[in-house]
């Protein structure tokens, strides 16, 4: 009988090891002396300001707005955007949309259906979401295909994409997002829009992803 | 502080100046400087080109010299507190790499196996040069005077391996008169390399003529750094182009204009 | 041909040609370095690159803590590699993926294939593949050998894209088109892209917008995608695909299969441990706090919650291939294992002294720079035949040479791996095996060997030492205005550029003797 590939990478890997018997190492204690939080409260202003500040350095647009204003505010930039059909997930807030004068095809009404082709999103003018988390020190935004966000071809195939953020969601950096993300969940790290450094390490937004990210952020 | 000089086997036989100025400067700050007369060289340009059985003598060599020398005088010693060498390159080599070579040659068999722990004791009291004068002897005003518009390269080795960091700098802006232009792109390495400057000739050349462009930029008259080494390429390269920017190690200018008159 | 570097019956990677160029480092080299526009367009890339590194990883004033946490998970990942490739395997397929493993090269290509050709049917076969800019792929030449089966593989990022339309090869690990400028480039697409405005610019925000028209119709239709992955969580069973365009989320969301290739060593054992590289890789890649986009999905994605809930989001038909390929040849070797640490973000090319002169096709390799100096030797295995050996020798061998030890890449590493020290160790291995094999009768030893014996003779004893220095002293005869202007070979390949100082009259021994004699 012939030893399986399987089999066979696993031996080399234990006598590469030195390894002659079953014996199984315990981990090695990792020296965790980096910063594990900016020592802000999620939504703390400093912590918006600082989101604010790095969502712009990369080139979105962002717009501030308290808790009863996220209507008008989503309103105005698909207006000004001239957005007339947007796609939206099946759970995004009813008040997110209503004040906007937009047709909305909504996604995935149902686990086994109503799930919008790639053709009608490839046609829709764009995309609005809500996120699972938005790190500040870093711009980043994670989608994780809850129903406030969408599946993930729903905010990559429409060229615009707009995602509110509200302040609780916002931690200070990376190792204080984890524990807040699921990892059985597609998850997708959004930092500003779709952008290239292919040509002369120049930096140029907007390829095969959204080439206009708008993030709302709600405050208070 | 009685001191012994490791000068390297390329200040002794080429640039000897660079070993006694150390010995002139050492001696005017007040220490006293020996030297241990059957020292030759690191191995550094055996290790670096993979001849590391060829180096095991050299290196087990450079640990008998040393260790004498550090040991007291009644166990028949020199008695030496320090050991010093003008370049940070042959200290990286004691420090980093004797100590490695003594273990592979020791799982092969063919040395013994306290020479990596002896080796390590030696390059725990070696010293570069800036290293000693800073962090030993506590002194950045050597009391020289050199007045001229001076340069500095930083050597890889002095800089990355041994992390001298900003002495070299701190001890030049101390000298008297000296006019110290800021060299661009410091870092970046001159190409000399050891044996690189030969096997790969043609890189090592278009390394050097960047270097010697930003020492042109700076209209330096000399341009100084820790290695003889790095200093013979610079130099062998502003020789050819018949640029007349001249090296000087920094000994010789620590050791302040008209040292010379001590020898 | 006979190996000895490795530990014995641990095989390297399958010739493919892929990790052993043509030519020896230094001939390739000249020849690039004969390229005064490559020249140009390298130090221009590498010197934007290295700015904007630096500016970022300045920002962060626990850079190298995090330095420090990067390098123990890694050396654990090594130390534990066998427990965590089954976590892995397990937790992906409990989720629904599919787990392969491949031995070398030809054993990935053939099971990619077989999965391309599983996804189609007699009546509808898959003849092309939309891909993930990946360096497994590439070092397994998977392109080549889908097309050798009639299946095309569409490079998707844009660099990758101007690589495969003008039928070049990569020269740098994150922007495998840094050798070419903007003029080149529109050039390249003028040329070999189909339905090309003719009126095309060299602005960069141009050519991107071509790429993207180019590329769309390819992204909405393909139904299956090949990636590689930057990293793989065996807790969770998590890939992770990090990167900018969107081109990697096209690919991993769009098709109904998808296949991705991965190397045994990018684990990482925790969920948490991603809060180190998710930090530590955009920032020593692009120069950026965070890449555009990072894409992690596990086993075969679903939605949750609300009225979708455990609908399908992405590829269901999903396989994850482990590759071997000298990877476990290179573990064997405890002062070489650590290049299995590099996360390929290619800092330590761009702060290359050698690299920015050469550029990444001197290497020969599709791991150039100093990486590709530790790793493609470990990986294709050195034969002992290197620039020394009398008639040319093995391009791999020459490679730890090609460096002048100057450490600026175990700064910027992110992972602390120590390329100068293994660099050295490489050579040794080099010459070890040069040496074992020229005990074979009839070979002689290489006279650089000779010489480097006879110098450590000398170098062994001061009297032997100082002898010698009497005969270099000789060489004030060869000088004119204190100077020498040529030498034998191989001395003379200092001075075709260099000149010599003449050697000094009286040693420094001598003048000691002369002046302190009376002192020890």
């Amino acid at each position: 009988m012939t030893t399986s590939a399987r089999d066979e990478v696993l031996g080399r890997i234990r006598t590469a090891l030195g390894r002659t018997g079953t014996e199984a190492p315990q981990p090695s204690p990792v020296p965790r002396d980096y910063r594990t939080s900016l020592g802000e409260e999620p939504g703390a202003p400093g912590l918006l300001d600082l989101l604010v500040d790095r969502l712009v350095d990369y080139k979105a647009t962002v717009h501030r707005c308290a808790p009863d204003a996220v209507g008008a505010t989503v309103a105005a930039a698909l207006a000004e955007r001239g957005a007339r059909r947007l796609a939206a997930p099946s759970g995004l807030p009813a008040g997110w949309l209503a004040g906007a004068d937009v047709e909305t095809v909504t996604d995935g009404a149902t686990p086994d259906g109503g799930t919008l082709s790639v053709a009608t999103l490839d046609a829709v003018d764009g995309v609005v979401t809500g996120c699972a988390v938005a790190v500040a020190q870093t711009g980043t935004i994670v989608l994780d295909s809850s129903p406030v966000c969408g599946r993930r071809a729903l905010t990559l195939v429409p060229d615009y994409h707009l995602i509110v953020v509200r302040a609780d969601q916002v931690v200070g950096s990376v190792p204080e997002a984890l524990p807040r993300l699921d990892p059985d969940r597609p998850l997708t790290w959004v930092s500003g829009p779709s952008a290239t450094s292919d040509i002369e390490l120049d930096r140029v937004e907007g390829v095969h992803g959204p080439r206009t990210l708008v993030v709302v952020l709600v405050e208070g | 502080m009685r001191i012994a000089l490791f000068a390297t086997c390329l200040a002794d036989a080429m640039f000897p100046r660079a070993a006694q100025a150390t010995v002139v400067l050492l001696e005017r700050l007040g220490h006293e400087v020996v030297f241990p007369a059957g020292q030759t060289c690191c191995g550094q340009m055996h290790v670096n080109t993979g001849y590391q059985r060829e180096a095991l003598p050299v290196v087990e060599h450079h640990v008998d010299v040393f260790e004498a020398a550090l040991r007291p005088r009644a166990q028949g010693g020199d008695g030496v507190e320090a050991v010093v060498a003008p370049s940070g390159s042959c200290v990286g080599s004691v420090r980093h790499q004797h100590a490695v070579v003594a273990r592979r040659m020791a799982d092969q068999g063919r040395a013994d196996a306290g020479l990596a722990a002896r080796a390590e004791a030696v390059a725990a009291r070696t010293y570069e040069l800036s290293e000693l004068l800073v962090d030993v002897l506590r002194v950045t005003d050597v009391g020289a005077r050199y007045p001229h518009r001076v340069t500095y390269h930083p050597t890889c080795h002095s800089l990355r391996m041994l992390r001298v960091d900003d002495k070299p700098l701190r001890l030049l802006r101390a000298v008297h008169g000296l006019d110290l232009v800021e060299l661009p792109d410091a870092e970046q390495c001159c190409g000399f390399g050891g044996t690189f400057s030969v096997k790969n000739a043609d890189t090592s050349t278009a390394m050097l003529a960047d270097k010697i462009r930003a020492v042109q930029t700076t209209r330096s008259e000399v341009v100084t750094a820790g290695d003889s080494s790095c200093l013979m390429h610079i130099g062998g390269g502003l020789s050819r182009l018949r640029v007349g920017t001249k090296t000087v190690h920094l000994a010789e200018i620590l050791a302040g204009e008209g040292w010379e008159a001590a020898l | 041909m006979t190996t000895f570097l490795g530990m014995p019956g641990l095989p390297v990677a399958t010739e493919r040609g892929t990790l052993r160029g043509p030519d020896t480092f230094p001939v390739a080299a000249r020849k690039a370095l004969g390229d005064t526009q490559l020249r140009k367009n390298l130090g221009h890339a590498t010197s934007t690159i290295r700015a904007k590194r630096a500016r970022v990883v300045g920002e962060l004033d626990d850079w190298e803590e995090l330095r420090a946490a990067g390098a123990a998970i890694k050396a654990d990942v090594m130390a534990r590699l066998p427990e965590l490739l089954v976590q892995l395997e397990e937790n992906v397929t409990a989720r629904g993926g599919h787990v392969h493993w491949a031995r070398d090269a030809d054993e990935a290509n053939r099971i990619v294939l077989d999965l391309v050709r599983a996804a189609g049917t007699p009546d509808d076969p898959v003849t092309s593949v939309v891909k993930v800019k990946s360096m497994a792929t590439q070092e397994i030449g998977l392109n080549e050998a889908l097309a050798e089966a009639g299946i095309a593989a569409v490079e998707t990022d844009l660099a990758e894209l101007i690589v495969q339309l003008s039928d070049d090869t990569p020269s740098h690990i994150l922007v495998p088109a840094i050798h070419r400028n903007r003029a080149e480039i529109r050039q390249i697409f003028l040329d070999h892209m189909p339905d090309v405005d003719p009126g095309l610019t060299d602005e960069p925000r141009v050519l991107a917008m071509a790429a993207r028209a180019y590329l769309r119709r390819t992204f909405l239709a393909a139904r299956v995608a090949v990636s590689g992955a930057n990293f793989a969580i065996a807790e969770t069973g998590t890939l992770a695909v990090v990167e900018s365009e969107g081109n990697g989320r096209m690919c991993l969301t769009l098709p109904q299969t998808l296949v991705t290739v991965m190397g045994i060593e990018k684990l990482l054992p925790t969920w948490r441990d991603l809060e180190v590289f998710l930090q530590l890789l955009p920032r020593s890649s692009t120069g950026e706090r965070m890449n555009p986009y990072t894409s992690m999905w596990t086993g075969a994605p679903r939605t949750s919650g609300g009225t979708a809930d455990g609908a399908p989001d992405g590829p269901q038909d999903l396989h994850l291939v482990l590759l071997d390929n000298g990877r476990t040849a290179t573990l064997a070797d405890e002062a070489g294992r650590q290049a299995l640490h590099c996360i390929r973000c290619s800092a330590c090319l761009n702060v290359c002294p050698v690299y920015e002169r050469t550029g990444g096709h001197a290497y020969g390799s599709v791991y150039p720079g100093p990486i590709g100096a530790v790793l493609t030797p470990q990986l294709a295995g050195m034969h002992g035949h290197g620039a020394d050996a009398p008639a040319g020798g093995d391009p791999v061998d020459t490679l730890p040479y090609a460096s002048s030890l100057c450490g600026a890449c175990f700064d910027a590493c992110p992972v602390r791996i120590d390329i100068p020290s293994m660099l050295v160790h490489l050579r040794a291995k080099h010459v070890e095996t040069a040496q074992a094999q020229r005990r074979v009768p009839g070979l002689p030893a290489s006279a650089e060997n000779a010489a480097m014996s006879a110098a450590a003779w000398v170098m062994q004893d001061a009297g032997r030492f100082s002898f010698a220095e009497k005969g270099l002293q000789l060489g004030r005869l060869l000088a004119r205005d204190g100077r020498i202007r040529s030498l034998p070979p191989p001395l003379s390949a200092w001075t075709t550029s260099r000149d010599v100082p003449a050697p000094p009259a009286e040693t420094f021994r001598q003048w000691w003797a002369r002046t302190r004699g009376d002192r020890s």
